[in-house]
């Protein structure tokens, strides 16, 4: 018996290891190795130049100020989100009150449940040729259309460089909330009835009910949805490449390391380069992860 | 690349555990490092060259193809589409070689179908390297995967009996796709830039096309008093158009060698007077006779505005006729006028523009057939390929005089009027497309000197300063002309 459980346990291990092995593994380790080459990707020639690549990313501008947008992404969309998501979750679940010792949601929840979830399902690309229209500066721009007839406008949404990362960040948090809505709701769904109802009996009112009851049984939840933001705010790529003018403009306002990544590599043909900002991202999308873990690791309610 | 995770559909909500969540949320982690790992999957192909077809040279057959080689040639399916290969170019090759067999195909991608190719070694033989998705040309030259076409341009005209190749040419044309001395590229359309007008209403409201800076601003007042935004570019994604115009005034200002100067990475180009001149003027006409919501605006939404009679100068090149073509009413008639003179002792006459062999045809070095591909540029060079080219695309081609008595549309005639006019006094740069980083700055620099609050002095200290900053970087490769 005990011979046949080895190539047992490896006949069922293969597979799913050799397949991870050369579509995740091989490439990231060959990404590191580009990385310290100056491969052009058009020929297969290329020259050993050590960590130029990353010494060259200290004095790039764009790359700072990449990091820079992904510093403001990771303080203010995970927080509003999950704030507004909150919010939304508790007033879809437990805001209507108590109805025959059931804990029920504001009238016409079911409603919203759905139309809440409605921007999750159009492809991001989507969204931001919607958003395109949304803050076009013209009058059939929606906003500033109506902007326009009141004579006010118009707001350069995009084309401010005060303005275009917070219009960025806005447009993340409308694609978004609708997620966690959900994802808060199962969470709230798995709150036992009866600590709402011991509460309701000793006389608390909404407000206590959420930071007494919902957010402390929630957090464990609260904190996946924050690692989940978190490395979404070191994506963002998709957004900016379609929303954004001018290529992460107005020069370089809205820039993102995906989208640095892309220009490299796409369009200058700097694949070496490329891999550099690639690996410095994976750091610290992995650093991230890691920290919040950490810290936000707190005594769990059992249940 | 979405910005959220995936759509949780897939489970139950009620399902959802801390530790499926964890789990991929480590998923999303490991996809968010973008594409960067799959690209270097194509790192690391062979050393090894393909068999390369060679005939026996001949004054019928200069270039020494093998009569029966087969030739893979792969276009770019855009704006020109790709009839004039199918139905002009390949059959004028299988004309001449008719036991060749020509491997046609097309793609609006030419990066994403041809860049493994070539880093693999096993590319095509002839490319249309052209689209929002090329490779970089600088790039190929310097790996080597691009054919010399000296012997090109050195061997007899298809159809113009008595002349080589180059000499049928255009001015600019050849060097235009030179790499440090040597011609690697066929720049095949050949595109005039100047201030495009509605010449049918310019005609009715007795607009005259003005040609000093004096002249313009005054007919600036009229059109803006007429309830028209003068002067208009797009600052969203087409900020190169109005950079272009601006250099444009700078060479007419202070003569060609203003460009070469700034192409050559020379200390003090971008400062010189000319361009600070030429600058000051344009900021002049973006703070008077413009609108700062074109920043926010793509360049279809400002030419679509002024098809409808919103904007009546628009600054860009003769593809633009074309590229409205849908949009236009018929009561539009495209004209175009070289920019006006910005001071009275401009060293080129108010005539001269800016004009650029473009789109991009080249032979790999490294393809099965590199001398039948030469060949196939030849067979696109004979005035009839360029002049059945134009027929079916509307655009000019190098082709000297190919074009002779075509009326095409007024657009067309108002740009090859231009070109005529114009003569040897006809000029382009390179560094936009040699140097991407400064491309790049020269947007924002322009955005900001038209629209926010930028000024002369400015502009030309910022570009100086990108410049200089990519001539001491090593890691960039440099071009000199």
């Amino acid at each position: 018996m005990r011979r046949g459980r080895y190539p047992f346990i490896i006949g069922f291990l293969a597979a799913p290891v050799i397949l991870y092995v050369t579509f995740v593994v091989l490439p990231y380790v060959e990404a590191f190795y580009v990385a310290m080459t100056d491969w052009r990707g058009l020929s297969p020639n290329y020259n050993f130049v050590g960590l130029d690549n990353f010494a060259g990313l200290l004095d790039n501008e764009r790359f700072w100020k990449a990091l820079r947008h992904h510093g403001v992404l990771l303080l203010v969309m995970p927080l509003v989100t999950i704030l507004i998501a909150l919010v939304f979750a508790f007033l879809l679940n437990v805001g209507g009150g108590s109805k025959q010792g059931q804990m029920a949601g504001i009238w016409g929840s079911g409603f919203y449940r759905v139309v809440f979830f409605f921007p999750q399902m159009l492809a991001i690309v989507v969204i931001g040729v919607i958003f395109g229209r949304v803050f076009a500066p013209i009058d059939s721009g929606l906003i500033n259309g109506a902007l326009n007839g009141l004579g006010l406008g118009p707001v350069l949404f995009m084309a401010d460089p005060d303005l275009a990362l917070w219009s960025i960040i806005a447009v993340l948090v409308w694609q978004g909330v609708g997620f966690y809505v959900v994802l808060f709701s199962a969470g709230m769904a798995s709150i036992p009835r009866d600590i709402y109802e011991a509460a309701l009996i000793d006389g608390a009112g909404k407000v206590t009910l959420f930071f007494r009851v919902t957010l402390p049984l929630l957090w464990d939840t609260i904190q996946v949805a924050w690692v989940y933001l978190g490395i979404a705010a070191f994506d963002a790529f998709a957004i900016v490449q379609v929303l954004a003018v001018a290529d992460g403009g107005p020069d370089g306002a809205t820039t993102v390391i995906g989208l640095e990544i892309y220009q490299q590599a796409f369009r200058e043909s700097y694949f070496g380069k490329a891999s550099a900002l690639g690996v410095v991202l994976f750091f610290l999308t992995l650093t991230f992860a890691a920290l919040t873990l950490r810290v936000t690791r707190r005594e769990a309610v059992e249940l | 690349m979405s910005g959220t995770p995936d759509n949780p559909s897939t489970d139950a909500p009620s399902a959802v555990t801390r530790r499926t969540l964890l789990g991929r949320a480590t998923v999303a982690g490991l996809l968010a490092v973008p594409s960067a790992g799959l690209l270097s999957a194509c790192l690391g192909g062979g050393d090894d060259t393909q068999d390369q077809a060679e005939g026996t040279k001949s004054a019928d057959n200069p270039l020494g193809v093998k009569e029966d080689a087969p030739l893979e040639v792969v276009i770019f399916n855009g704006g020109l589409g790709t009839k004039y290969a199918t139905d002009v170019h390949i059959p004028s090759y299988k004309a001449k070689f008719p036991k060749a067999e020509v491997k046609f195909s097309q793609t609006e991608e030419i990066a994403t179908q041809l860049q493994p190719r070539f880093s693999s070694n096993t590319p095509p033989d002839m490319v249309n390297n052209a689209g929002s998705k090329l490779m970089d040309m600088g790039a190929l030259v310097q790996a080597g995967q691009a054919s010399d076409l000296t012997d090109l341009f050195d061997a007899p005209s298809l159809d113009i009996a008595g002349q080589k190749v180059k000499d049928t040419l255009l001015p600019g044309a050849i060097e235009q796709g030179t790499f440090n001395g040597k011609p690697y590229v066929l720049n095949y359309a050949y595109t005039v830039y100047g201030l495009w007008y509605d010449g049918a209403l310019f005609k009715s409201k007795g607009w005259a096309v003005p040609k000093t800076w004096a002249e313009f601003t005054a007919l600036c007042d009229q059109i803006k008093a007429a309830g028209m935004t003068p002067f208009g570019y797009a600052g969203a994604n087409a900020a190169y158009y109005q950079y272009l115009v601006i250099l444009t005034s700078a060479a007419k200002i202070g003569g060609t060698d203003v460009l070469k100067n700034i192409d050559n990475l020379e200390a003090g180009a971008w400062t010189n007077d000319a361009v600070k001149k030429a600058a000051e003027a344009w900021a002049g006409i973006g703070a008077k006779y413009s609108d700062k919501a074109f920043l926010g605006q793509k360049h279809t939404e400002v030419q679509l505005q002024q098809n409808q009679g919103k904007v009546a100068f628009y600054p860009s090149g003769s593809w633009l006729e074309n590229e409205q073509a849908k949009d236009t009413p018929s009561t539009f008639q495209y004209a175009v006028m070289p920019l006006p003179s910005v001071t009275g002792s401009d060293k080129l006459p108010s005539t001269a523009i800016f004009a650029a062999a473009g789109e991009m045809y080249f032979a790999a070095s490294k393809g099965k057939n590199p001398r039948g591909a030469q060949e196939y540029l030849r067979h696109m060079l004979s005035k009839e390929g360029a002049k059945k080219f134009t027929e079916l695309t509307k655009v000019m081609t190098v082709v000297k005089g190919a074009t002779d008595g075509l009326t095409i549309s007024p657009g067309f005639t108002s740009g090859a009027a231009l070109a005529t006019a114009a003569g040897a006094n006809a000029f382009s740069y390179r560094w936009a497309d040699w140097y991407k980083k400064l491309d790049d700055e020269c947007r924002s620099a322009t955005n900001e000197l038209m629209f926010s609050g930028g000024t002369a002095d400015k502009f030309c200290e910022r570009m100086q300063k990108a410049a200089d900053a990519v001539k001491n970087d090593s890691s960039i490769q440099k071009f000199k002309r």
